[in-house]
């Protein structure tokens, strides 16, 4: 028995007995479907996975010194919030913005420089942070060690560390000795590993306290950078318009960032990747299509003599039409599921291995890779069997009749 | 015998060729009665098989009219005529031309299915596979596995589940052993003699000795 389907069930039927033939084909289609749907996932895993980490630094501001073109020695430079010379937050913006942020959160300052440093008979270069003991013990986590409590011992970042070799204990001369003295400085403390940030990049840092740093390069009373934690996040925005209304009244002098723009430009990097690898991964389809439509063609051709017999018996061309756009579908439709299971087995393997978590791999936006793939699967090869089914449909009944 | 079912005047069908038309039917009239059984005959190439095309809706004639039970068929488009031969037209063909990816039982039941949307309930399909012998065990086979003779049963029976006006064929025997031919004009003689009406061609005098009336054609034209 056939159901009532019956052009159905000849498709099917033609499908089932050129099964090898079909399975190849319907094979082409797996591979695309999977290529676009674990690349789609790899990238939202990226996307997700890197959002959720810069969202740890959500609730933070970092304020510089503005370095906009022609501020300095302006006119009117001297006069309110005051210019900061040598691109410097002064101890006077600080407090500014210490008074604005107590309502909300905390600041503190950073006071930063890039200097030469030697261990041993090893030199090279590092950033040198100055901060205050008690900044220190709150922003950073000593992995083995101790936080430095004099003004010569230091902690360093576990890049420098292990780059440079340094253990607790070890001696870092900073500074040149062609331009003067030099400082030698203690290492007590290697600090866990931070991570990219835009507050303070410490893996490949040496901190120590303020007067110590104050000691090598001068600067007291002003600030690289000052940064601000604010408890409730909703109040970030609040925070960074109160900032920036009482010391840019007059004129820019600081220069107020959160972590949204880092967060867009990272999302935006890896969208462009991911589409561009996506259209290599299309290419793929492409092929598949092709492969479709030569296994459509060599259907319609062989069965010349059979879509003859199916019109002379009172068959539609509507009907040999759909016959054959249904041979396609199934073609289509079967590759895509197979290609649905798998993209799911491999995009997860894929995604482990390329983001390092699987945690966001059955998020929404994610997941979603898998059904679109498949749609853009099926679709395309229900296209590629429109002409030949066409082709089908056309066919003069009586020639068709007469071929072998 | 009353009104004709099939009325055809000054039939022409002329192929385009590279080398020149070519004339297949040079103005047929005829008619055929409800209930007649004619024969067609003539020589090869005279255009015995191209007339039965036109009266079976394959093909359209190139000027002249063919009317099935008093319709013009001129005025039909391509859905109207596959409609008839789906309703009104039974073919049996020389090669059989059952579907070989159904069942002998499919086969007979496909028109139906085409027709009525659904499967037959009505055990049609089985009655008339067993009226020309084609028992319940043969009919799940598929047309590959069957002689000729089998087929051609089954070809038969398919013609007639749509209980079409006219049934039309073409050189019903050609391909099978005398024995067997006749069996199967057996079949059709039957058919005839409860009403049916029946065009066939045939260049075998014999088969022609079963019809009321015998047509010849000869260079496209009845003799």
């Amino acid at each position: 028995m056939i159901g009532n389907d019956i052009i159905l069930a000849l498709s099917i039927r033609s499908v089932r007995l050129h099964f090898l033939r079909s399975v190849l084909a319907a094979l082409g289609i797996v591979i695309g479907v999977v290529a676009i749907a674990s690349i789609g996932m790899m990238g939202a895993n990226m996307t997700l996975s890197v959002t959720e980490q810069l969202s740890d630094m959500a609730n933070k501001l970092t304020v510089t010194a503005y370095r906009g073109g022609g501020m300095m020695g302006g006119p009117g430079g001297g006069g309110g919030g005051g210019s900061s010379d040598d691109d410097q937050i002064t101890e006077k913006e600080f407090k500014i913005i210490q008074r604005i942020v107590a309502k909300y959160g905390t600041a503190y300052t950073i006071r930063s420089e890039s200097d030469r440093i030697e261990v041993g008979s090893n030199t090279g270069r590092a950033t040198v942070y100055g901060l205050d003991a008690e900044t220190m013990r709150e922003i950073l986590t000593v992995e083995t060690g101790e936080y430095p409590k004099s003004t010569t011992s230091v902690v360093v970042g576990p890049t420098l560390a292990e780059r440079l070799d340094l253990k607790i204990g070890s001696k870092i001369d900073i500074g040149d000795p062609d331009e003067g003295s030099t400082t030698t400085v203690r290492v007590v403390g290697i600090l866990e590993e931070r991570g990219m940030s835009m507050d303070l990049s410490t893996d490949m840092a040496i901190i120590g306290s303020d007067k110590l740093f104050t000691g090598i390069y001068g600067g007291e009373g002003e600030y690289d950078q000052v940064n601000v934690v604010v408890d409730d996040l909703t109040n970030i925005e609040t925070v960074k318009a109160a900032i920036e209304d009482e010391l840019n009244r007059r004129e820019d002098t600081v220069t107020v960032q959160d972590s949204s723009r880092m967060t867009e430009s990272i999302t935006e990097t890896v969208s462009t990747m991911t589409t561009f690898v996506m259209a290599i991964a299309g290419i793929s389809l492409l092929v598949a299509a092709v492969s479709i439509f030569n296994v459509m063609m060599m259907s319609v051709n062989e069965r010349v003599r059979e879509i003859g017999i199916l019109r002379s018996i009172g068959t539609q061309r509507t009907e040999i039409l759909r016959m054959f756009i249904y041979e396609a579908g199934i073609l289509g439709v079967v590759g895509a599921v197979i290609g649905a299971v798998a993209s799911i087995i491999i995009g997860y393997i894929v995604v482990f291995g390329m983001v390092g978590t699987a945690e966001y791999f059955f998020a929404p936006g994610s997941i979603v890779y898998v059904p679109m793939a498949m749609a853009v699967g099926a679709a395309i090869c229900i296209a590629t069997g429109v002409y030949p089914a066409w082709r089908a449909s056309n066919l003069d009944p009586i020639e068709a009749l007469r071929a072998e | 015998m009353s009104s004709p079912v099939i009325e055809l005047d000054g039939v022409t069908k002329i192929y385009p060729l590279p080398a020149g038309d070519v004339t297949a039917l040079a103005g047929i009239s005829l008619s055929i009665d409800e209930g007649e059984f004619v024969a067609i005959m003539g020589p090869s190439g005279s255009g015995k098989s191209t007339l039965l095309n036109q009266i079976g809706c394959l093909d359209r004639p190139t000027s002249g009219d063919l009317f099935l039970a008093g319709k013009n068929t001129r005025e039909m488009d391509d859905r109207e005529l596959t409609s008839l031969r789906l309703s009104s037209i039974g073919y049996i063909f020389q090669k059989f031309n059952l579907i070989p990816l159904l069942s002998a039982y499919e086969n007979v039941e496909y028109p139906y299915i085409m027709k009525h949307r659904k499967n037959d309930d009505t055990g049609r399909v089985r009655d008339l596979l067993a009226t020309v012998g084609i028992d319940e065990d043969l009919s799940t086979h598929k047309p590959n596995e069957l002689s000729g003779g089998q087929q051609q049963r089954v070809a038969i029976a398919r013609a007639l589940v749509n209980d079409p006006a006219i049934l039309l064929c073409d050189e019903p025997t050609g391909n099978l052993d005398s024995q067997t031919s006749l069996q199967i004009m057996e079949i059709l003689a039957d058919l005839h003699s409860r009403g049916r009406t029946l065009v066939m061609v045939t260049h075998n005098p014999e088969t022609a000795g079963y019809a009321d009336r015998t047509i010849t054609i000869r260079d496209g034209m009845v003799a």
